[in-house]
């Protein structure tokens, strides 16, 4: 079949045997391995767990260890180029640093209150805290969310919606002592208040988390905390 | 899909934006009302009269469909099915009405 | 800080209007049936209180809604922000208000 893959600003075409259960990452590694050695791109445990492999493929950012050919593959043909929303180092290859550096910002780490001589947290697992934490907890930071927002690519200050959906959970979290500065740092036009619900993340994550819900989360909580003067 | 609905949000939210100066100008000459009422009969005001009532439609119903996704705990997919219900469901009948 | 009251303010209008609009839009298919004169609409709403109070609250909800649902398009499409924007959108308000009020002045009182 026919693969192009984006290196600069051009297209460049392969022709690549298909095989049955062939995945994306499948073709990009054959490409490099027997027809162009000088193709740079990313993966690691290319079995869906680590996601370094979220490329572009046909317009759409996916990981492309989990992508079969025969699921996205149009008239025998396959577009794959790098992630969207991230400066390109060099082919398939981006720049993830802002990524992470608007996952500091958004305060996406915990911060507890208690040492090894205090007693657990007992948090119960079905409190409803504990269930709205639980469905955002199994972000990987792969960026695929942060790639399809449409927000992101218009609004350069926009955390995303990986930062968010992690500081919701960290919101949610019964033992966390900052909530209150939490909330300061994803509130306004770099926050939670530029998602426009068009719930591109949501569609797009590989784990089926849905930042939308915990962005909506994160703007009840915070107009809660306006309301009683905390913010 | 949601992307659609929320740009269809967007844009008429654009539009009624732009034609409610309009609106109010023109009823503030309520005085005059006769022969503004005489220049809405043409077609092309008539046309865009219903522009506007779709516009309003759609917007609305893009709108019930962000309270949704933002207050309550339903299922994402649900929600986008439901506005675009309502808001398409309003449009027809409100287009139907005015052609009465 | 200003944004959460800023969306708060943007949703409470909106459920706000969502009845407005309702109300408005049954009335207006009501009254559009069998033509439109001037005479007729004023006659049945001037020194009409209820009616004035009602679009009243309607001009002001949508003074408050239609500016700050402008302010991300503004951002987004057009990249303009600032407190230039800010200042925009004020003016604008105030001049919805003002025209709109007019117009409900006009009709009602």
């Amino acid at each position: 079949m026919r693969v192009l893959v984006k290196r600069s600003s051009a297209f460049q075409e392969f022709e690549v045997p298909r095989h049955p259960s062939q995945t994306v990452l499948d073709v990009v590694t054959y490409i490099q391995r027997k027809l162009d050695p000088t193709l740079a791109y990313r993966y690691a445990c290319r079995v869906g767990m680590c996601g370094s492999c979220a490329m572009t493929v046909n317009g759409v950012p996916r990981w492309t260890c989990r992508t079969h050919v025969d699921r996205v593959a149009r008239n025998d043909e396959l577009r794959i180029g790098p992630l969207k929303n991230f400066p390109v180092i060099r082919d398939l290859v981006t720049d993830m640093r802002e990524f992470f550096d608007k996952w500091a910002r958004a305060q996406g780490r915990f911060q507890g209150g208690r040492t090894r001589h205090d007693d657990f947290e007992k948090v119960a697992p079905d409190s409803p805290e504990r269930k709205a934490a639980d469905a955002g907890i199994e972000c990987i930071g792969c960026a695929v969310c942060y790639s399809a927002c449409n927000v992101v690519a218009a609004n350069p200050e926009y955390l995303g919606p990986a930062a968010l959906n992690r500081a919701w959970t960290l919101v949610k979290d019964a033992r966390s002592v900052d909530v209150i500065d939490k909330l300061r740092a994803v509130a306004g036009d770099a926050g939670c208040h530029a998602c426009h619900t068009h719930m591109d993340c949501t569609e797009r994550c590989p784990k089926r988390l849905s930042p939308t819900a915990a962005i909506a989360g994160l703007k009840r909580a915070t107009a809660k905390a306006a309301l009683k003067g905390e913010l | 899909m949601s992307r659609w609905v929320a740009h269809v949000h967007r844009i008429s939210g654009v539009a009624l934006t732009l034609f409610l100066p309009l609106h109010f100008w023109a009823l503030g000459n309520a005085l005059q009302l006769d022969s503004f009422l005489a220049w809405t009969e043409q077609p092309l005001v008539k046309l865009g009269e219903w522009a506007i009532v779709i516009a309003l439609a759609a917007h609305l119903g893009g709108g019930l469909r962000v309270l949704a996704l933002e207050f309550l705990p339903l299922l994402d997919w649900q929600k986008s099915l439901a506005a675009v219900a309502a808001a398409v469901t309003l449009a027809v009948g409100l287009a139907l009405a005015l052609a009465l | 800080m200003t944004q959460t009251v800023l969306w708060l303010a943007q949703r409470i209008t909106a459920a706000i209007l969502a009845v407005c609009v309702v109300v408005h839009l049954a009335t207006i298919i009501y009254a559009v049936q069998g033509g439109l004169t001037a005479a007729e609409i004023l006659g049945r709403t001037r020194g009409n209180t209820a009616w004035l109070a009602f679009y009243s609250l309607f001009v002001v909800a949508v003074a408050i809604h239609a500016p700050i649902g402008l302010r991300p398009v503004l951002g987004e499409w057009l990249k303009w922000r600032g407190v230039s924007r800010e200042i925009a959108l004020s003016f604008f308000s105030i001049f919805l208000v003002l025209l709109g009020m007019r117009a409900v002045i006009g009709v009602f009182a």
